[in-house]
């Protein structure tokens, strides 16, 4: 076996790292361990936690984990924020909030940029989740930034998504009209010490009702208030509630299926990509490509024919 | 494809003047690194600590309350102790001209004062990244 | 200001000079750059006239010295009567120490001091407490317990020196620990003078040395002011300070508006508490920085005072003595070079002077040294002796607020005036100020501005002389200063046995009371003071009061 799938199995904190960097720079050395490490995979419950900017997401995770911690379980945390499509750089604070947890053996944070996916989740989520299940995790939380693509990829990793929304704030129809909604399998009204709370629960709640007309489960909606520590037991419940839901008729399953199919392809059409646009030898070819687009003496897919043709024959 | 550079940005110790360390932190943002921010107040413990779950390849440390003496070289030898000494270690504040040839002594590779122009710490992350 | 008449007139021969004179000149020597801006990105003219200061009526907008609406200054005599207070604030390493450097001081002919406290003090911990390590002393003088007050005003008559105390998260405590200091000197609450910071707002916007949430911070705060107005009426008990959040790299319109909207903000929470406006008002205090922009400092001071009258008396204040907006002011740190730090003194010198024009009631001057380290001695004396030049010897100080009526400084004040409204209404839309912290608009602002500076400084769009232009090769001999390295032991030692002899179940008693009180809503200030009379250190008692309210997390804003 490969000496740091090894060493990440035995949760060698070091390791963890290393190979999440790797993973994250598309590096050849990443993928021989990430195949020995799948067998090892499949035993920690991913949990989503998506929603607008300022919703309290941060501070809910703190308090879920602190929650977890004395369930003994140990946690890993991935906390992903947009990078910057000018400078390719990206400031990474959410870990800020979770300091309290820095000197903790049982909790590994990791801060991600999203890279090059345009708005989504970055690629190497898929293997971090894999690498910190491997590595023992018992929970495994996937936090986004924002109302975008990401948060509907979420949802294709998650085994359990929790989409946290807040009182008053207009967002949430934001969050509605792009589909966001849908996602969700608990839905957290945070800070619901806040004025307007009655109203979102009831947008919300005649939300559910529409979705979950011809469900078996209806999405449970729980108010919170993370920074008194209010609802999160609650919570934690409704997760293991999901979790045993989705045990119980075979959703769980479907679910992982699902994750599994969202990595393969991802993992093809990273390669692919990789293969096209980082191999020199199309690179002169594309460029010239392109400039006869722009004289118009091609059209676009006929330019993408030329290329596919080599490689799809 | 080339590596991103990833940075941590830790203030240890009790004073609470982050303006620099936010400056350091958008400017290296904006130089195409990946930049992670502890916040304030924060031991030598729980810097290391996030290094290597953060696999950083560099810690800037920022410090005004003259206490770097102590603190910036508890970091260091937390770091020798857990096989980082391949982690570039910076540190920025009020640090006095005599102070500066026993920290580097003890693994801050750059000491950068007030008056310091941003674009020379990050060329100086640039040339002495380790990895 | 001007008949309408004479105002046309003037305009008509402006334009005139706008288009044949200076445009003629500028084509012949351009000018030198392609915008004039100050710090606050004010545009500014090439001349200003009477038509600038038309729309101002002098007797409702700008009126006598000691008169509302107060922008020529707060007292009808001032520097004429009395100079300001030549207040530097000191403070290193143990309790001993510290009160060596404050008789050196009061020795060369300081007429107040003025308290910096360590780390661990500002953050409510003792030297011995594991956070403490490495910053005794550091940027301040440790101050664990009643004890450690006593040392450090030893021999200093506190009946007539008044004190400045910088300190905030646990300012009631270490105020107790003053007081009850005079008391044990045979000298009454009611004779004691000076000020403690005890501004927690700007804590979470700027400077960050918080304890508790928000909420239990304001009524420790408002206990303070209750207190202070019926038994040590000669206090300050609050300096609302825009110093920090200038050097945390704001504005100077940022700096005044949020200072002020923390001010306002203080007001209305002890309104609701029920105490008089009248009451607490005059012993408010405010602290503002003097950075490099000489003429907008100064137009900062003046619009500070009239827009305070205003919205007080807006808020029921009938008093002047609640009304005026007195306040300290301390020449900016974030200014000063470690480059060629001799300079330093002549732009303290000129930060200083705007501070004086713009009637400040008291100034402290860096010394020049402070970007290197810790001042030495020959430093803090030279900062004093520029506040005793531009006392003595300049002149500026015969008429009181010389550059009233410059075209120039009246636009400028109006402006700014202007622009602190427009942060007003901004901050209101947040839902006021501490929901405005707590979303983190003011640290954004403020982050923003400090980027925008550097930016600004790195590019050479603004001159920073010997940083990015007039630069030098240079050896560093500023002498830097000494401290006593066995004075963290003897305090650590001092501690130990101060919890070993004191009288134990008077302690007990008295932390238990503390502990109720807290989670009541009684005034703490009487229980705080008997804690520290049995000698409960700085930090036993906050931890108590940590243990009651929690501690405050900053939300995480770049």
């Amino acid at each position: 076996m490969n000496d740091i799938a090894s060493r990440v199995l035995k949760g060698d904190p070091q390791s963890v790292a290393r190979l999440i960097t790797l993973a994250e720079n598309n590096s050849p050395e990443a993928i021989g361990a990430m195949k020995d490490i799948h067998l090892h995979t499949g035993d920690a419950h991913v949990i989503g936690i998506t929603g607008v900017m300022g919703s309290g997401k941060s501070t809910l995770i703190c308090e879920l984990t602190r929650e977890y911690r004395k369930q003994g379980l140990e946690v890993g945390i991935i906390a992903i924020d947009p990078t910057s499509p000018f400078s390719g750089g990206a400031l990474l604070g959410d870990r800020i909030r979770m300091m309290e947890f820095a000197t903790d053996n049982g909790v590994f944070i990791r801060s991600m940029g999203t890279r090059g996916m345009l708005g989504g989740l970055t690629t190497a989520v898929y293997d971090v989740v894999e690498i910190l299940d491997a590595a023992g995790m018992d929970i495994v939380m996937v936090e986004t930034v924002g109302v975008g693509q990401a948060e509907v990829d979420v949802i294709k990793i998650a085994d359990t998504t929790i989409v946290v929304l807040v009182p008053g704030l207009g967002d949430s129809i934001q969050m509605i009209k792009a589909g966001v909604m849908e996602i969700a399998d608990i839905y957290v009204v945070n800070k619901a010490d806040r004025s307007g709370v009655e109203q979102t629960l009831a947008e919300v709640e005649s939300l559910v009702d529409i979705a979950c007309t011809n469900r078996d489960r209806k999405t449970p909606v729980l108010t919170t208030i993370s920074k008194e520590s209010k609802g999160v037991v609650e919570l934690i419940d409704e997760i293991d509630k999901h979790k045993k839901y989705l045990k119980k008729s075979k959703m769980f399953e479907v679910q992982r299926r699902k994750r599994y199919e969202a990595e393969l392809v991802e993992i093809i059409r990273k390669r692919l990509m990789n293969f096209i646009f980082d191999e020199s030898k199309f690179k002169g070819k594309i460029e010239s490509l392109i400039d006869q687009i722009s004289n118009k003496e091609l059209d676009p897919y006929t330019a993408a024919d030329e290329i596919l043709g080599k490689i799809l024959r | 494809m080339k590596r991103k550079i990833r940075v941590l940005i830790a203030k240890p110790g009790l004073d609470g003047h982050d303006r620099g360390a936010k400056i350091v932190a958008r400017a290296l943002r904006d130089a195409g690194m990946e930049v992670v921010y502890t916040g304030l107040h924060q031991t030598a413990e729980m810097i290391v600590k996030t290094a290597v779950q953060e696999d950083v390849d560099v810690i800037g440390l920022s410090l005004l309350s003259g206490a770097h003496m102590t603190l910036f070289m508890d970091v260091t030898r937390l770091l020798k102790g857990k096989d980082m000494e391949d982690v570039l270690v910076v540190g920025g504040g009020v640090i006095p001209e005599e102070d500066i040839p026993a920290l580097k002594k003890a693994g801050i590779a750059g000491v950068f004062g007030p008056g310091t122009r941003i674009e020379d710490i990050v060329e100086f992350i640039r040339k002495n990244v380790k990895r | 200001m001007y008949e309408k008449k004479e105002l046309n007139k003037i305009r008509d021969k402006r334009v005139d000079w706008e288009e044949n004179c200076y445009s003629n000149m500028a084509k012949e020597y351009p000018e030198r750059k392609i915008k004039f801006e100050n710090l606050s990105a004010t545009k500014i003219k090439n001349v200003y006239t009477p038509e600038d200061i038309a729309h101002l009526d002098y007797i409702k907008d700008m009126g006598f010295p000691g008169g509302y609406p107060f922008l020529r200054g707060v007292y009808s005599t001032m520097y004429r009567g009395r100079l300001w207070t030549m207040r530097q604030f000191a403070g290193f390493g143990s309790a001993e120490e510290t009160n060596q450097r404050y008789k050196y001081l009061l020795e060369h002919g300081e007429t107040g001091l003025s308290v910096a406290f360590d780390y661990p003090t500002l953050y409510g911990y003792d030297t011995d407490h594991p956070l403490a390590r490495g910053e005794f002393g550091k940027c301040g003088v440790a101050i664990s317990s009643l004890q450690d007050m006593e040392i450090l005003f030893s021999e200093i008559p506190i009946d007539k020196v008044t004190t400045s105390m910088t300190i905030n998260g646990p300012a009631a405590i270490v105020w107790g620990f003053y007081i009850a200091n005079a008391e044990n000197r045979g000298i009454g609450k009611n004779t004691i003078g000076g000020t403690i910071q005890n501004d927690i707002l700007k804590e979470y916007i700027a400077q960050k040395s918080f304890i508790f949430p928000p909420e239990p911070s304001m009524r420790l705060i408002v206990d303070t002011f209750e207190y202070g107005f019926k038994q040590v009426p000669r206090w300050n008990t609050i300096s609302i300070s825009g110093y920090h959040i200038r050097e945390a790299g704001s504005t100077a319109v940022q700096e005044l508006a949020f200072t002020l909207g923390d001010g306002l903000e203080y007001v209305k929470s002890a309104m609701e508490r029920g105490l008089l406006i009248d009451e607490f008002a005059p012993r408010l205090s405010f602290f503002f920085n003097a950075h490099s922009d000489f003429f907008e400092e100064i137009a900062k001071y003046r619009a500070a005072r009239r827009i305070w009258a205003k919205e007080l008396k807006k808020l029921g204040a009938k008093k002047d003595r609640s009304l005026i907006m007195r306040f300290h002011t301390q020449t900016a740190g974030c200014s000063l070079t470690a480059q060629q730090p001799e300079i330093n003194i002549v732009r303290v010198t000129m930060q200083a002077l705007a501070a004086v024009l713009g009637g400040t009631q008291s100034l402290h001057t860096n010394s020049m040294d402070e970007a290197l380290a810790l001042p030495s001695e020959k430093a803090a004396r030279i900062a004093l002796r520029t506040q005793q030049i531009i006392a003595e010897e300049s002149g500026v100080t015969d008429t009181i607020d010389p550059l009233g009526g410059s075209y120039y400084i009246e636009w400028l004040t109006d402006k700014i005036e202007e622009e602190t409204y427009k942060y007003f209404e901004k901050v209101e839309r947040f839902g006021g100020v501490i929901s405005a912290i707590e979303k983190g608009f003011f640290q954004r602002e403020i982050a923003e501005s400090a980027y925008k500076y550097q930016k600004e400084i790195d590019e050479k769009e603004r001159t920073i002389v010997g940083v990015n232009q007039y630069k030098m090769d240079e050896e560093l001999s500023v002498p830097i200063l000494e401290m006593d390295e066995k004075g963290e032991h003897r305090q650590i030692n001092r501690l130990k046995k101060l919890r070993k002899d004191r009288n134990q179940s008077k302690f007990d008693r008295n932390l238990k009371r503390l502990k109720k009180a807290a989670e009541g809503v009684e005034n703490l200030m009487p229980y705080i003071l008997d804690c520290v009379h049995s000698y409960a250190t700085l930090g036993e008692t906050c931890d108590v009061l940590r243990e009651v309210f929690g501690e405050y997390k900053e939300p995480a804003i770049y």
